[in-house]
């Protein structure tokens, strides 16, 4: 059977095409009205959460960080600045793969292990989207290199940022400190409002102290940026409020002076005005440069500084617990005579050792032979030991001590830079407590001349004799006197603190352990004579030698056979002029031998860079005032 | 009097103006322009004021329009007996590809020549609406059950070895091509309900085929937040542009999330996001209706054609564009899922541009060529 032959039907496939024509039609427009209705709810109904979205996908509030405040020295000298540098900082939020980052990074520019290290450890989850510095202090080649490099990069940025620095370098490293990056430890503890955009808070010093008027408040900004995180432009909103400018009370100059002398050795040099309690020079010996730290220090470098023996970051004069020894007779004869222990005129015989009753242990006077029969004056002018057992075991140790303290030997000053110890005053109770031990007769002997229990800071020693020098009136030690507003250099004089006065029964008695105090310069018998014989001024002062270890009973202390770490501690305090005094000063020399050898000439130094042009003036005030 | 117009003068003879003598189709030529005078407009915005890519683009144009204005001058019979030689030169083109990427290693959609890389995919766009209408015009419609297998299997060949390359979206839409021939052919809805039913029933099925790059796809469109800044990125960044764009729109050249470079491919696939951030709400509606306006002139021309060969041509090369159109808006809006596919005819590229001026000329021309009896 051949196939049926179908005819086409035109009417019919055009009628049937038509319909499906129009169907196509419909669906075309539902189609469509799929896609109205679904711009409705995008662009219309849900217009503002989009809106809000595109914002935050261009906009992001950033912080300005404040300009932290200048220091200066006492005669406007600059000590601290803010100088700009470039630093290749990463967002670790931005950045997909943080080691290729740096591993290609560091095919352009130098990146050294050092940095990398540096990194990793502020490297952390609580800061992900806050840009960590990967090398600071980029040179202008580097900024180029990166710069047509950059959009290699995401999440990587060069950022123009001020970094802190010292132009002393070591001079005050003690007294001011250092900033550091911010450690987590510190990050848990400030509003982190206040510090986002600034990587580093004070450490130590005086930076630490009055960190928190320093730092400033940081403004706001918002920056549009693109899909690659780049900012565009910015658009500041809230300006930011520069940190305090500090004006300090120590002198450059004076602080130089008393770092010479002291170069090659460890040890401390405090020089207080005894007038307003303002520390002009505060010296550890040695120094380091604080600029080390400002970046953050690498492991080589800390390590160096860390095991270096003369321990160069040990801050001595705020630190340094060191037996007073002599220095602290004219104290104890000060409380002798004014607790009526031992009357000033009151002698008494030195063999050249002392011994407690039924004890056959003899007590060294420093002197062999014995300084013979004297009083308080030239017990204090030739610094003989046995009177000062002597008065000290008579006195009792609670008594004493209890004479010492309000004098600040015991508690820290108060001193305005972070860290500061205090020294010890023992008291039988304080042994009982901390020793658990009663107290033996024998350990008040060897207090008796700053040795034993007895503990002070160069700070303390320093408060101490100014305290002296005022005849009681003590003003309490501090490193800043004035603020300045950075916008208006208006300045704001801080008004110095007095702390508790000590009075005497007798007033006499100040006079009478100063003048002992003046002779230890001026008689030829005087320990520290060398100093005072050709003194332009008055000196009062008083040499002291610390122990750092007991010679057995029947042993000379040789000075030269003994390693340099066992040497005594050379001390030395004073106070000039002695009729109006000007400055106080306390010297300590690490195992520096003799105080009247090492110490006291040191102190003069001091003391000749403060006073002299001071006198000079003074004295030609004088010649001109009868005419 | 311009040259355009078609005349009757006082005779009431038809005088002939210069777009009726050049086969050209007036109200299908003004929707063209008004597309190609928005995408230069965006382009040059989404660009970043690129003048080299609006250049090249009107370059693009340009050429296809020559295209165009040729096919239109094809007499549909011509066309038809070209129609199986287009058809086996293009299936014989995608082995080649096949075979050049299984040399090449991973998904090789390019026959390069050089000069100038050339899809052979994008032949098939029309090659195989021309193959079914050209062989369902052959016999009585509707097809019957052999000519249904037939014509099938012709859709089936060039959908295969597209979805081997693999591009299983352009390969979804050339088949979607013939499949619109046949529904205008009068496929009953029987068999398009069975379609419909197997399509949902093979889903699990595509699943297991489908490539990891594709299955994520699929994930990333039912839940782009699962991964904001990797595959769901390109998603939510143009729903931002669309959204944020509101009413009116940022502005030309004010649009935040394409000036920033937020919106990824927005120049290409992505610039109806791009657009609908600068224009807003009233700027869409506006391209919609011209899109709209093309959709119904091509389905005019498809119901004034005069045999079975031209009117399922027109019909399904009209339809073709628009779900083109729809599915590149329903991605970038995320009602689909992301297929990498232009917006026609507003896109930066070269290719796709070609073959819709093509399917244009071809439209023109079953409309410029009708054969009118005498008055």
């Amino acid at each position: 059977m051949p196939p049926a032959i179908t005819l086409k039907d035109h009417f019919r496939e055009t009628r049937m095409f038509n319909l499906r024509v129009a169907i196509a039609l419909i669906f075309s427009l539902l189609l469509i009205m799929a896609i109205v209705i679904r711009l409705v709810y995008l662009q219309i109904i849900d217009n503002e959460v989009y809106t809000t979205l595109s914002e935050e996908n261009r906009f992001f509030i950033s912080a300005i960080p404040p300009t932290r405040g200048l220091i200066f020295d006492r005669n406007g000298l600059l000590l601290a600045q803010n100088l700009p540098a470039y630093n290749l900082e990463l967002t670790p939020e931005r950045v997909k793969n943080i080691d290729a980052t740096i591993a290609s990074l560091g095919e352009i520019i130098e990146i050294t292990d050092a940095d990398i290290e540096r990194f990793k450890e502020q490297l952390g989850p609580y800061n992900r989207f806050k840009p960590i510095p990967l090398k600071t202090g980029l040179s202008d080649e580097e900024v180029a290199r990166i710069a047509v490099n950059r959009y290699r990069f995401p999440g990587v940025d060069i950022a123009a940022r001020l970094i802190r620095h010292y132009p002393e370098e070591g001079l005050m490293s003690h007294a001011i400190g250092y900033v550091g990056r911010i450690n987590e430890k510190e990050m848990s503890r400030i509003d982190k409002t206040d510090y986002e955009g600034t990587n580093y808070i004070g450490k130590t010093g005086v930076e630490h102290f009055y960190e928190t008027i320093l730092h400033g408040h940081p403004g706001v900004q918002q920056i549009e940026t693109n899909a690659q995180g780049r900012a565009l432009r910015s658009f500041q909103q809230v300006p930011q409020e520069p940190g305090i400018n500090l004006h300090l009370t120590i002198d450059a100059a004076l602080q130089k002076v008393a770092q010479e002398a002291l170069a090659g050795e460890s040890g401390s040099v405090i020089a207080i005005d005894p007038n307003t309690g303002d520390v002009l020079a505060f010296v550890s010996s040695p120094v380091f440069d604080p600029n080390l730290f400002v970046a953050g220090i690498d492991h080589k470098t800390y390590a160096a500084l860390r095991d270096d023996k003369l321990k160069p970051l040990f801050n001595r004069a705020l630190r340094g617990q060191y037996p007073p020894g002599s220095t602290v007779k004219p104290f104890y004869g000060l409380a002798g005579v004014e607790t009526q222990t031992k009357e000033s005129n009151e002698e008494i015989f030195c063999r050249g050792w002392y011994r407690l009753q039924g004890n056959q242990h003899r007590y060294r006077d420093w002197k062999k032979t014995g300084h013979g029969k004297l009083s308080l004056h030239h017990a204090i002018v030739q610094s003989c030991d046995v009177y000062f057992y002597d008065l000290a075991v008579n006195m009792g140790i609670d008594k004493l001590s209890g004479f010492m303290m309000p004098f600040g030997f015991n508690d820290a000053t108060g001193i305005d830079i972070t860290g500061e110890l205090g020294g010890l005053m023992p008291t039988t109770q304080w042994k009982k407590r901390v020793k658990k031990e009663s107290w033996y007769a024998g350990d008040t002997v060897s207090a008796g001349i700053g040795q034993g229990y007895v503990l002070a800071t160069p700070l303390q020693l320093a408060s101490a004799t100014a305290t002296l020098a005022m005849h009681g009136k003590r003003m309490r030690p501090r490193v800043v006197s004035a603020l300045e507003n950075p916008n208006t250099n208006e300045i704001q004089h801080l008004p110095a603190i007095q702390d508790a006065a000590i009075e005497m029964v007798d007033p006499e008695n100040w006079n009478e352990v100063i003048s002992a105090m003046q002779d230890v310069a001026h008689h030829w018998r005087g320990t520290a004579y060398r100093i005072g014989k050709d003194s332009k001024y008055k000196i009062a002062g008083k040499t002291g030698t610390a122990q750092v270890f007991t010679v057995a009973q029947d042993e000379e202390y040789k000075e030269d056979e003994i390693p340099r770490e066992l040497k005594d501690h050379a001390l030395f305090i004073a106070f000039a002029p002695v009729e109006n005094p000007q400055i106080a000063v306390s010297v300590i020399v690490e195992h520096g031998g003799h105080g009247g050898s090492t110490a006291a000439p040191i102190a003069k130094k001091v003391m000749d860079q403060y006073l002299l042009p001071k006198l000079e003036q003074l004295s030609t005030n004088t010649e001109k005032a009868p005419s | 009097m311009s040259l355009l117009d078609v005349n009757i003068n006082e005779f009431g003879e038809r005088r002939q103006g210069l777009a009726e003598s050049l086969h050209l189709d007036l109200p299908l030529l003004m929707g063209i322009v008004a597309l190609i005078v928005t995408s230069l407009f965006i382009l040059y915005s989404a660009s970043g004021q690129d003048m080299t890519m609006i250049w090249k683009q009107t370059v693009r144009f340009v050429v296809a329009l020559v295209i165009m204005v040729a096919l239109a001058q094809v007499n549909s019979n011509t066309l038809k007996r070209w129609t199986p030689y287009i058809y086996v030169i293009g299936v014989l083109l995608l082995v080649a590809v096949l075979i050049a990427g299984q040399i090449g290693k991973g998904a090789q959609r390019w026959l390069d020549f050089g000069l100038f890389r050339f899809q052979p995919s994008e032949i098939m766009k029309l090659a195989i609406p021309l193959m079914v209408s050209w062989y369902l015009s052959e016999y009585p419609l509707p097809p019957d059950g052999k000519r249904l297998a037939i014509a099938m299997m012709i859709i089936a060949i060039p959908f295969i070895l597209i979805a081997k390359q693999p591009d299983l979206g352009t390969s979804l839409l050339v088949a979607g091509a013939g499949f619109f021939a046949l529904v205008f052919a009068g496929l009953s809805w029987k068999i398009l309900t069975g379609f419909g039913i197997l399509g949902a029933a093979s889903a699990p099925v595509a699943w297991y085929l489908m490539h990891d790059y594709q299955r994520q796809r699929v994930l990333t469109f039912l839940d782009p937040e699962q991964d904001p800044l990797g595959s769901g990125y390109h998603i939510i960044q143009s729903k931002i542009a669309i959204g944020s764009g509101g009413l009116y729109g940022k502005g030309w050249l004010n649009g935040t999330q394409s000036q920033l470079d937020f919106l990824p491919e927005r120049s290409t696939d992505f610039i109806f996001s791009a657009y609908a951030e600068e224009f807003g709400f009233i700027g869409v509606l506006v391209l919609l209706a011209i899109y709209l306006f093309i959709l119904f002139r091509g389905l005019l021309i498809a119901v004034q054609a005069q045999d079975t060969f031209t009117r399922l041509l027109a019909g399904s090369l009209t339809m073709t564009f628009f779900i083109y159109v729809f599915v590149n808006i329903g991605m970038v809006t995320g009602i689909l899922p992301v297929v990498g596919l232009p917006l026609p005819l507003v896109s930066y590229g070269g290719t796709s541009v070609v073959t819709l001026m093509a399917s244009f000329g071809i439209l023109m021309s079953i409309h410029t060529h009708r054969k009118f009896l005498p008055r």
